[in-house]
């Protein structure tokens, strides 16, 4: 099948299996590794990435799916070589450790700062509860989201 | 420090660019040339004969390009998977070592394991075709939970291992011991069960085999922790691949913990595979096939008793413990429950006399090997519930206790009656600083206020010491390990002064390209964006040993410090020469070499370039050139230790065990990058709270199948189950290696779980309770309280 979507702000166009996940294309067919697959149970959020801007496991939702949809990966956020606040905030806060899980809470946590109107380390905590990670204990990452949502804020009052 | 990215700097770190933009490389991102992709067939049953493998049925299907097993191991004389480690039992009998064969040959041991692999030119083709793939078994009796496979009636998994008796094992002085017991004044005991966990990092393992038939070379590229160990165990003892024809790649790993420092069949079989179709062979690990095919860990049943004067004081420790070995011993796996084990038994304590017995036995389910503390959480375990029972039992408060019994400082270095001898520590110290951090002396107004809520509150202590820094060769040696365990570095400072740093330590998450980078700065004054660390592939790094077991700054790191000085004392020469001085009179410090008492100075970089290009150079007594390596071998294991407190509140009606405060003082030696070692404490707690309060490995008792075999079954602790931690340090200096570094990778994981479980047993402890096993799961603490309140009421 044929489909067409927006992906890391360029169009793309690709030839895909119906059966094919969209975890699958972005990793096999278009070598964006980025992605991660952590699980076959839709249980570990490695492979978050934002469709139409809304936070997805891209292992639960089929390439076709995403046909005409915005996509957005965790090579799609930097500027060149200026991170996105949110980050720039894991950076700081040492929100990750062997980076495995670290795209999914990343895009997971963009999310979060964005529908979250006042943000605190209970609904941070209560948001990750489809991500995780077994290598920082979560701490730092939580850190990480409160900062990223706070940079995020300031950003866009700045901006 | 004379550096501003040297030593005790909280610097970010160097690595994370990389894996915050997507562009980090781990195997299962590769692509090879001409790679096909392989599946594998696993045993549904845990104990079968296998009668026939149909492979010429699925050779016809689409995009099949090759179908082996175990008889094709056999045919082309491969070796079976070794083991790393042999325990000498009692009486000097060796370990029983069965083969391992890398896929299963005429029988199976365990479900899950290999028995067949099947490779074609997609991933979707090869998984039709191991679905397609007729195994024909003859199902028999399993072997599953450690003491059923005692039994004289038991499954037998192999024939010349009477009772699935892998060794039985024993240290300490047992006569010394039953003496010591024969004067107590009071005896505690307990009987527990240290649960069997599933370790779970979030990358699952992958390898790619590639065989070039021009060159006759080999490479690896695998999700390791230890290239060159598996470099050395898969060539020369497996594959037969001379060691110079092998390069083994461990790229960026997400997460090991132990897990992936073995030497799996996957890794053998790919690389073998390469060479017999004479293209890349790729495999990645599914999730729910790693359950089925990574190693586990603990799974102790152990009974253990103390004996005390009437103050309190410890007399002896009588420890017995039967310890799963799974079906195969995995690289590490007898080391685990034996060495790593009773050796840590004295813990904090001046006990004097131990006697531990440790009985080792083969079962129909996966080998059991190294997790995350490895062998020293089940030791704290044993121990720290057993001295709260005594404290209870005697009326001594469980601070108190402890106090009672810890090794003074002034006592360092003190000689266990196990074998080991402390060089530094300070437990006192620690307990002091952790009682203050998490109000103790509060706990009744806030246990008053929980109760208030309904809730039943819990406050829990561990003192407890571990044994890293893996290890001086000469003891490993005669406590059983077949290799070596220094470390190697070498510096090589490029023309212009800029550094590469190559480690036989792997990093996997611990932050090496760092903290190793801070290490040099500190003591070459070069700033860290001018160092780079380079590590995990044979072909770049000289040798190692890897990274497990806290072992890559205590032994890593030191090596790096030892090559550094190597470097200053050679700069000194060329200093010497081109400042027309002597050579004693060059002093080195904050990145220049100069003439002590005067200006006259050159900088490290005009040192660098004058060695590439030696036009003033000491050509007749010194080579040109600035690089320079060291090996490292450590002069006794380190001892990080510390105390931690956890509080905890449970929900009586639903049984559901919440931990709402954790306080850790760690004495992990020097700190490199505090930021870092917090960053280790933290992850290293959650799991240990995993494992006390929600993850369980289960297989069904009687035929052997996994019954916790993904996500949704066996229960990762996630964000919300975690309270914000606090956690400082309290610092003695090694006192045996140059950086005074003792390693913090498992401190967490070894304290927590019995501090967890002792807050658990603190708030039932109204209720009768004396012991709860692991995990406290709201199902078991249900049950728990309800039959008191039962027995309670029929009083
Ligand atoms: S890969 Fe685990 S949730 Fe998608
Ligand atoms: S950083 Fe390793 S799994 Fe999260």
């Amino acid at each position: 099948m044929q489909i067409a979507l927006t992906l890391n702000g360029k169009e793309v166009s690709a030839e895909v299996r119906p059966s094919l996940l969209l975890s699958e294309f972005l990793r096999e067919q278009l070598g964006l590794t980025g992605t991660h697959v952590g699980c076959d149970t839709s249980q570990c959020g490695a492979c978050v990435v934002h469709v139409d801007g809304v936070s997805m496991k891209s292992c639960t939702m089929l390439a076709v799916s995403a046909a005409g949809t915005a996509v957005t990966t965790i090579e799609g956020l930097a500027q060149g070589d200026v991170l996105h606040p949110m980050q720039q905030a894991f950076h700081e806060c040492h929100g990750l450790q062997c980076g495995f899980c670290t795209p999914g809470m990343v895009m997971s946590a963009i999310e979060f700062a964005e529908t979250t109107p006042e943000p605190t380390e209970e609904k941070a905590r209560a948001w990750l509860e489809g991500n995780i990670c077994r290598c920082t204990g979560y701490q730092n990452i939580i850190d990480s989201m409160l900062a990223g949502a706070a940079k995020m804020k300031s950003t866009q009052a700045g901006a | 420090m004379s550096s501003a990215t040297g030593i005790g700097v909280p610097l970010r770190r160097k690595e994370d660019k990389r894996f915050l933009t997507g562009r980090g490389n781990y195997v299962a991102d590769m692509k090879l040339a001409g790679m096909v992709q392989a599946v594998f067939v696993r045993s549904p049953h845990a104990h079968a004969l296998i009668k026939g493998i149909d492979t010429a049925s699925v050779m016809g299907m689409d995009g099949v390009v090759a179908v082996l097993t175990g008889e094709d191991l056999a045919t082309d004389g491969v070796g079976g998977i070794p083991c790393g480690w042999g325990i000498t039992g009692k009486g000097g009998v060796a370990m029983k070592e069965p083969p391992h064969p890398a896929m299963a040959q005429g029988k199976v041991r365990h479900a899950g394991e290999a028995v067949a692999m099947v490779m074609a030119e997609t991933l979707e083709q090869a998984r039709e075709a191991a679905e397609a793939l007729v195994v024909d078994y003859d199902p028999l009796p399993a072997a599953v939970g450690v003491l059923d496979a005692m039994h004289s009636s038991a499954p037998q998994l192999f024939d010349d291992v009477p009772g699935n008796l892998c060794y039985d094992w024993d240290v300490g002085n047992e006569r010394a011991t039953d003496a010591a017991f024969a004067k107590a004044a009071h005896i505690s005991s307990i009987s527990l069960v240290n649960n069997r966990l599933i370790p779970n990092a979030m990358e699952p393992r992958a390898a790619i085999g590639e065989f070039n038939p021009g060159t006759g070379d080999y490479t690896l590229w695998t999700t390791s922790q230890n290239p060159h160990v598996i470099k050395l165990l898969m060539g020369n003892f497996v594959l037969n691949i001379p060691q110079h024809k092998l390069r083994v790649v461990a790229p960026d790993v997400g997460g090991g913990f132990g897990v992936k420092s073995f030497h799996y069949p996957e890794e053998t079989l790919v690389t073998w595979a390469s060479s017999k179709i004479r293209r890349p062979v790729k495999w990645v690990c599914e999730r729910s096939e790693g359950f089925l095919s990574d190693a586990h860990a603990r799974d102790h049943v152990t009974t253990a008793e103390l004996a005390l004067d009437e103050d309190g004081k410890f007399l002896g420790l009588r420890v017995k413990t039967v310890a799963n070995m799974g079906a195969y011993l995995s690289t590490f796996g007898p080391n685990i429950p034996s060495n790593l084990y009773g050796l840590l038994l004295a813990g904090v304590y001046t006990t004097p006399v131990i006697y531990c017995e440790v009985k080792a036995v083969f079962t129909n389910t996966l080998p059991v090997d190294a997790y995350r503390g490895a062998g020293r959480p089940e030791a704290t375990f044993v121990l720290e519930r057993l001295v709260d029972i005594a404290a209870t039992e005697m009326g001594i408060a469980k601070d108190e206790i402890r106090r009672r019994n810890i090794i003074p400082k002034e006592a360092y270095p003190y000689q266990t009656p196990v074998i080991m001898e402390y060089d530094s520590g300070d437990p006192a110290g620690c307990l002091d600083k952790a009682l203050e951090a998490a109000d103790w002396a509060g706990f009744a107004d806030r246990k008053a206020a929980s109760a208030a809520e309904g809730k039943l509150r819990g406050i829990g202590l561990c003192t407890y010491i571990e044994a890293c820094g893996l290890a001086p060769s000469r003891i490993a040696g005669r406590l059983g390990a077949r290799a070596g365990l220094y470390e190697s570095a070498a510096i090589r400072v490029h023309p212009t002064g800029d550094i590469s740093v190559f480690t036989g330590s792997h990093t996997h998450g611990q932050g090496h390209e760092t903290t190793f980078a801070q290490i040099v700065s500190e003591q070459l004054g070069v700033p860290v964006d001018k160092i780079d660390i380079v590590h995990g592939d044979t072909a770049k790094v000289q040798f190692g040993m890897g990274t497990y077991a806290s072992r890559s700054l205590a032994v890593g790191g030191v090596a790096l410090a030892k090559a550094g000085d190597k470097i200053i004392a050679k700069g000194k020469k060329i200093a010497a020469h081109m400042l027309e001085a002597s050579e004693s009179d060059i002093e080195f410090g904050g990145g220049e070499f100069r003439v002590a008492g005067t200006d006259r100075a050159k900088s490290f970089a005009e040192i660098a370039l004058a060695a590439y290009v030696p036009h003033d150079y000491p050509l007749e007594v010194m080579e040109p050139g600035l690089e320079e390596q060291a090996f490292y071998d450590p002069v006794n294991f380190t001892f990080p230790g510390g105390a931690h407190i956890a509080e905890v509140e449970i929900d009586p009606e639903t049984g559901v065990v919440d931990l709402v405060a954790y306080t850790a003082v760690d004495d992990v030696g020097t700190v490199i990058n505090p930021l870092v070692v917090d960053g280790q404490i933290h992850g290293g707690i959650a799991q240990g709270v995993g494992q006390a309060l929600f993850e369980n490995c289960v297989y069904d008792d009687e035929s052997g199948q996994l019954l916790s075999g993904s996500f949704m079954d066996y229960c990762m602790p996630r964000a919300d189950d975690l309270p914000r931690m606090t956690v400082a340090t309290h610092i003695t200096a090694c006192a045996h290696n140059a950086l005074g570094v003792k390693g913090c990778g498992e401190v967490g994981t070894i304290g927590s779980p019995a501090t967890v479980m002792n807050a658990v047993v603190d708030a039932l402890a109204h209720l009768g309770v004396t012991h709860v096993d692991m995990p406290a799961s709201p199902n078991r603490i249900w049950r728990i309280i309800h039959n008191a309140q039962s027995a309670m009421a029929a009083e």
